[in-house]
């Protein structure tokens, strides 16, 4: 059975970094669910957090074969327990005038907002972990959902130790 | 300066000998640079894979890196196979490619390719340099990097603009390599952990491979095993880490390993591999490898750990440095039953042949290896010849074994020879060959020839090629397909278009006359053409994917029909 894992990795921000890590998960038949490269605080170091589905046994082995790329500073694996780990996204789902107040009830529930407004459609904003995205697209789905955009996982680690 | 005096600045600090390459016009200034540097040689090859076979040849026979030059586009690319033979096999060469201007990049330019792109699963590192400012920093790492911890190539992209460009270069910079850290001693705990498990055992192997040569560790091991008492296997380019004169080797294990080895693989009730990374050419089917043995791993590069066996413990480090440290820890073992059923099974299946029935690769190379006491530097192509010549030269030394075993390359073996003949100018080295991989390099002979190198190239010719109709024979019911070299050249007059000595050995009878005449003749290189009976098999033989304990001795009889093996190729 396949399994997802989220992975942070700080890398050197060099050329050809994320190439090199694409083909460590392709070459072993994993493919990435989500992908999330921005800065480090250190502008020559850039963090990735990625999320992999692939089979568990080979897990180990492609977090050693990360680890040994050049550029790759360290790759760790994370429990969910010890890390703070969010996403965004954002909804557009069709709706008349009349439908609205349902759709602002739910908004309000998730604590997420109404960032655009039209005549026939609303683009919804929000923030919060994986499960709690996937239970939003739930509701929205049957409601009208047109499109939905998503970050990708954000993880950090809880606490002083490095991520 | 210019950036490509930058480049040849730094080759030179690096106390490079020679740069094995081609020229065109993206590297032409590399190339120009080096017309100021004679220090630095240039052997100008026929093909670029030549190049780096060389190059891979020269740093695998004398532990320095191999520094291959070539141009942009179908230059680049022409190192693509030997960049890959030097991946697999942990080899230190840098390969520097011309490319087109930096801003022609990605717009088709004329002989542009990617070759950053193209290499990167089968290189260690690679480079593209766009700014002059990093050039010296990046050819140094380049070096560092194919040099250190687990050795492979690093490859240079160098677009023509930047390696033209003026730079006052002060080479002071120093290494910027955040995310690379190498691991040479070992941990004492678990050095510790593995005297304790080495203390419990009966019946130890020591298996060892081309980390152990790579790491120079042919001393300790040689301390190690005669302390524990312990019997000594190598792989394919462990070769030469423990002498195979030795009381305790077995020789080669594996596929074609002795039939020694691969019973005491069967019956130990525990493994040591020591830069060894249980490759399938070993293993057969891994759920039957050493179901019973405890499993200890040694390596420098911990992503081989439990890459494919999972050990009881790894020890992270040099092979030499954890060996040294663990040495003070070992006792004598309790080997005298072990050892004697090893002599027993050495001497009940020793590597053998026919004697009768025509001219045998076997008897030419064990010839070989006694006329040179078994201390030529052997370089070798892919095939049965290869197997043959792991089989019946003795390895007695480091460094003294060269052979394409990861990626097994075809034409590897006499350009490799060349490398390791600059390289050792005054050792004897010998490339054997067969039909088939000679045809794919021999343009080399031109540069063999050019610099007058003694290497005796034995090139055994049956006409086929053999591991292929080898395994159709077994495997595929004799169903021969593609494999007659119907049209091969009389390499003897091919030599001498060259300006090559050439001998012909038909018969079993001239066997040491003319090995003995080809070893004396020393003005160039000279070919020795064996033509060898045309359907022999390589024996002992374990099927691909098959277990250990599934091992061929000897041919099975032509009734038998053998299944097709699991395993890849």
């Amino acid at each position: 059975m396949e399994e997802k894992f989220a992975i942070s990795i700080y890398v050197c921000n060099k050329p050809g970094v994320l190439v090199r890590l694409a083909q460590t998960f392709a070459r072993r038949g994993y493919n990435v669910d989500s992908l999330v490269v921005s800065p480090a605080h250190d502008a020559n170091f850039s963090r990735i957090t990625v999320v992999v589905q692939g089979e568990p046994s080979t897990y180990d082995q492609i977090l050693r074969q990360l680890n040994k790329l050049i550029d790759v500073v360290h790759a760790t694996s994370h429990q969910t327990t010890d890390v703070v780990d969010r996403e965004m996204a954002l909804f557009k789902v069709r709706v008349d005038p009349s439908q609205r107040a349902e759709i602002f009830q739910i908004v309000e529930v998730f604590r997420a907002k109404t960032v655009d407004i039209t005549d026939h459609s609303l683009v919804i904003e929000t923030t919060g972990d994986s499960l709690k995205i996937d239970a939003l697209e739930n509701l929205l789905g049957p409601m009208g959902l047109l499109e939905m955009v998503r970050s990708g996982k954000l993880i950090m680690k809880r606490g002083l130790e490095e991520t | 300066m210019n950036g490509a005096q930058i480049v040849v600045e730094v080759l030179k600090k690096q106390g490079v000998e020679y740069i094995f390459g081609y020229p065109g016009g993206a590297c032409m200034p590399i190339f120009d640079a080096l017309v100021d540097a004679p220090e630095l040689k240039i052997i100008l090859v026929r093909h670029e894979q030549g190049a780096t076979h060389m190059a891979d040849g020269y740093a695998k026979a004398t532990g320095k890196t191999g520094v291959v030059l070539v141009t942009s586009g179908p230059g680049a690319t022409n190192t693509v196979t030997g960049i890959l033979t030097a991946h697999m096999d942990s080899v230190p060469i840098v390969i520097l490619t011309g490319q087109t201007i930096t801003p022609n990049l990605g717009k088709d330019a004329f002989q542009e390719a990617d070759v950053f792109g193209v290499t990167m699963p089968i290189v260690k590192h690679s480079y593209l340099v766009r700014d002059v400012r990093d050039l010296s920093r990046i050819v140094k790492e380049a070096f560092h990097l194919a040099s250190t911890g687990r050795p492979g190539p690093v490859l240079v992209d160098l677009p023509k603009d930047v390696v033209s460009v003026e730079w006052d270069e002060n080479f002071s910079s120093d290494l910027d390599l955040p995310g690379y850290e190498v691991q040479t001693s070992g941990s004492t705990e678990s050095i510790k952990y593995v005297s304790e498990l080495l203390s419990k055992s009966k019946r130890p192997l020591l298996y060892v491979g081309a980390g152990a040569v790579i790491s120079g560790a042919a001393k300790q091991l040689k301390k190690l095993a005669e302390i524990l008492q312990a019997p000594v296997t190598t792989t394919l380019l462990g070769k030469g880490a423990f002498s195979e004169i030795h009381q305790l080797s077995v020789g080669m294990l594996g596929m074609h390993g002795t039939a020694y080895a691969n019973k005491a693989v069967i019956e130990c009730d525990l493994i040591m591999a020591i830069g060894a990374r249980w490759d399938d050419r070993i293993t057969g089917k891994v759920s039957e490898f050493c179901p019973n043995a405890t499993k200890i791993h040694i390596d420098i590069d911990p992503a081989e750990f439990g890459k494919i066996i999972q050990p009881e413990i790894s020890v992270n480090g040099d092979a030499a440095k954890v060996l040294e440290e663990l040495i003070p820890l070992v006792k004598k073992l309790d080997t005298n039953e072990w050892l004697k059923k090893i002599e027993q099974w050495k001497h009940k299946h020793p590597l053998k042949y026919p004697k009768r029935g025509g001219l045998r690769a076997q008897h030419i190379l064990a010839e070989l290896d006694r006329l040179t006491g078994s201390n030529a530097i052997i370089s070798t192509d892919v095939g049965q010849h290869q197997m043959w010549a792991a089989q019946f030269c003795k390895s007695i030394r480091e460094r003294q074994w060269l052979s394409s075993g990861g990626a097994g390359t075809m034409g590897y073996g006499f350009p490799a020879a060349i490398g390791a003949q600059l390289g050792n100018p005054g050792d004897l080295v010998v490339a054997i060959v067969g039909d088939g991989g000679f045809q794919m390099t021999m343009s080399e002979l031109a540069t063999a020839a050019i610099h007058k190198l003694p290497i005796k190239i034995l090139i055994i010719n049956n006409r086929y090629l053999g591991m292929v109709r080898q395994w159709q024979q077994l495997f595929f019911e004799n169903r021969e397909s593609g494999v007659d070299m119907e049209g091969n050249p009389d390499f003897v007059k091919v030599g001498e278009a060259f300006g090559v000595k050439g001998f012909h050995l038909r018969r079993a009878g001239d066997v040491t006359k003319v090995l003995k005449k080809a070893l004396a003749y020393n003005e160039g290189p000279c070919i020795v053409e064996a033509e060898v009976v045309k359907a022999d098999n390589v024996f002992p033989m374990i099927p691909a994917g098959a277990a250990v304990s599934d091992m061929l001795i000897d041919e099975p009889p032509k009734t038998k029909k053998m299944k097709k093996p699991v395993g890849s190729t």
